[in-house]
């Protein structure tokens, strides 16, 4: 190599440091995968392959139950988080600078910030109020719980993508006789639309994989996917569990490829 | 007063608050005519781009009215001003094609489709870009863009056009060629054009009336020829082309030079007598002749240099004062002087001006 420049990766040992961390990265989901495939009830002894867990999973009720509350939750939750994340990244971009800005950053990402099971203890008194006074029992307490801190999480992407587009756009449209909310739906929309789909599925992949606050809010009956597994696994381990995983983790990924295909695409 | 298209009336713009206050424009008053090729010029920071702005709506003035057609414009938002602009940096939409571009102010103007397509099909032949009608700006070059850029700014015929240093991103040649092609375009619509730019050469060519800014104030307006011949301060009349800078006096209607001398200097009144004046000579209206000649002004040749087409010398006058004169370079290249050379200076007495400053 002629470059004589610093670079990391002349130190001596980079390579074995880098593989050993993947190595610890991904050999428990590389065995969990496997085990999922296995033959036996074992999940730690390799008995041939089989794909019964797959179908034990499929046929049991309380997973398919579990798996559309899951979806329920993650798709409603996504939305709404969305959108309010649309609407305070464009309050927060497209204006000029104001007083008290990194404040209003701070607590727009609060959920970031403060423990998940200080937000999840809050939350279960406060929900546990709101059920005596109204009786409500549904998945609306889930519902607002994930969309509530998914709000970071769709906020991110959509405010980086708003901070490199040009103000001079909308500029542009508002001298060509659009009116604000045409230039809305004409310029920034369709240009923004990239980093609404990704804080889009970063929100729903979030909230999918919920399960502390999910554990906390949620009434009798209302598992998700996650805390059915949870559930599951303080009875007896079965790769049952290791075949819900991988399905979940194949889910998981083809939604975080989309989203990484869709941030790089607009460089 | 109706041949006045755009007027700023006492307009004032300051950013910021307090010690930070930035005065960007300061009491402008400017008046525009219809169908005129009118250029704001000045050094960077003068406020050129925030007189435009305030023009078409992208900013409310602190102080001033802006008036169009005669009407108080002051408080329109910029959706509903018959004014369009080319912004320096195009901004073109960049998820729609050329002629979706091009074609945006009417639509949003709720014009028929069929209006739409065929002012959009006019607007790309008026410019040269038929061919690239259905491609993504992304894939333009920056010519090509700037064409895009204007056609979508003509498109819905505004009654003044507003360019922000349109050709500064482009390099010599095409920005040669888009100079012409501006005029041409300009005179085919008869849209009034406001031209931004820090290009004396561009603004001398292209202008019907020039408006010379400076910290934000306007110095001067007039035409090329007015604000090169007649500059009535200092900063106008070495921001535009080079000029020499004399101190002198006025004695009996002319001005006395430190070294003796008297010129002949127009448009002196009585009460100017005595005063303390400065006076501009344009270096090729500098004259030289054989040392001995009458009414000519000894000067001693301090250093030559050749530019080419002309050749600059620079003279020290008696008194110490400095002049340059810029002479024809002959066929050999040799303007036939040497360092050191004592020479004689005549300035034709219309290339004298006094200074106002
Ligand atoms: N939004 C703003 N906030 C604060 N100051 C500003 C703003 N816009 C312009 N200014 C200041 O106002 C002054 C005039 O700016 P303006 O952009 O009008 O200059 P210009 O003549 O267009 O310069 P250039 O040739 O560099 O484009 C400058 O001192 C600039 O710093
Ligand atoms: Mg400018």
């Amino acid at each position: 190599m002629a470059d004589r420049s610093f670079s990391v990766s002349r130190i001596p040992g980079f390579a074995a440091v880098a593989i050993l961390a993947f190595v610890i990265l991904y050999l428990p989901i590389f065995t969990l995968v496997i085990y999922a495939f296995n033959a036996s009830k074992s999940i730690a002894v390799w008995e041939g392959f089989s794909l019964q867990w797959f179908e034990a999973a499929w046929a049991n009720r309380q997973v398919k139950e579990a798996t559309l509350r899951s979806l329920i939750i993650a798709s409603s939750a996504s939305v709404i988080a969305t959108t309010v994340a649309t609407m305070a990244a464009l309050g927060t971009t497209r204006r000029a600078a104001f007083k008290g800005q990194t404040f209003v950053y701070v607590m727009i990402n609060q959920p970031l910030m403060v423990p998940e099971i200080v937000t999840a203890v809050a939350l279960l008194i406060f929900f546990a109020s709101i059920k005596v006074a109204t009786g409500y029992q549904g998945l609306g307490y889930l519902i607002a719980a994930h969309s509530a801190f998914c709000v970071p999480f769709a906020y991110l992407p959509i405010r980086a993508r708003l901070e490199g587009m040009d103000l001079s756009l909308e500029t542009a449209a508002a001298d060509l006789y659009a009116t604000p909310w045409r230039t809305f739906r004409r310029v920034t929309l369709p240009l923004l639309l990239p980093g609404i789909i990704a804080g889009a599925m970063l929100a729903f992949v979030i909230s999918l994989d919920d399960v502390v606050i999910t554990e906390f809010v949620k009434s009798g009956g209302q598992d998700t996917l996650p805390t059915y597994m949870l559930g599951q696994l303080r009875r007896a381990i079965t790769p049952e569990v290791n075949a819900i995983s991988t399905a979940l983790l194949v889910l998981t990924v083809l939604l975080l490829s989309a989203f990484f295909l869709l941030t790089r695409k607009k460089e | 007063m109706n041949d006045i298209a755009v007027e700023a009336r006492n307009a004032v713009k300051t950013f910021g608050q307090g010690d930070h206050a930035v005065r960007a424009l300061d009491d402008v008053s400017v008046t525009i005519r219809k169908g005129e090729f009118f250029t704001l010029l000045g050094p960077s920071g003068c406020g050129k781009t925030t007189l435009l702005r305030l023009i078409a709506g992208f900013e409310m003035p602190t102080g001033g009215q802006i008036l169009l057609d005669g009407a108080d414009i002051t408080d329109l938002p910029p959706n509903k001003r018959p004014v369009n602009t080319v912004f320096q940096s195009y901004a073109l939409f960049p998820h729609l094609t050329v002629a979706e571009n091009v074609g945006f102010g009417l639509e949003m103007l709720n014009r028929p489709k069929a209006e739409v397509r065929q002012t959009t099909e006019r607007m790309l032949a008026l410019v040269k870009l038929e061919a690239l009608a259905g491609r993504k700006t992304s894939q333009l070059s920056g010519g090509q863009q700037q064409r895009v850029a204007l056609a979508r700014a003509l498109a819905p015929q505004p009654k003044v056009l507003l360019l922000d240093e349109p050709l500064s991103a482009l390099d010599l040649k095409l920005r040669k060629e888009m100079q012409t092609e501006l005029k041409r375009l300009q005179h085919e619509t008869g849209i009034t054009f406001i031209f931004v730019t820090h290009d004396q050469e561009e603004a001398l060519t292209m202008s019907d009336r020039i408006g010379v800014m400076s910290a934000g104030k306007i110095q001067q307006i007039g035409s090329p020829r007015d604000i090169y011949t007649r500059p009535v301060n200092r900063f106008v009349a070495s921001f535009i082309g080079e000029s020499n800078f004399l101190p002198a006096t006025i004695v009996q209607g002319a001005a006395r030079l430190g070294s003796g001398h008297s010129l002949a200097v127009e448009g002196l009144t009585p009460v100017d007598e005595g005063r303390k004046v400065t006076l501009a000579v344009r270096p090729e209206q500098v004259r030289l002749t054989a040392e001995d000649e009458a009414d000519t002004i000894r000067a001693t040749v301090r250093d030559l240099v050749y530019f080419g087409t002309d050749t600059h010398c620079h003279l020290m006058l008696s008194d110490g004062e400095e002049v340059v004169a810029r002479l024809q370079s002959p066929a050999s290249g040799d303007a036939g002087l040497s360092e050191g050379q004592i020479v004689g200076l005549r300035l034709a007495p219309g290339a004298v001006q006094v200074l106002g400053d």
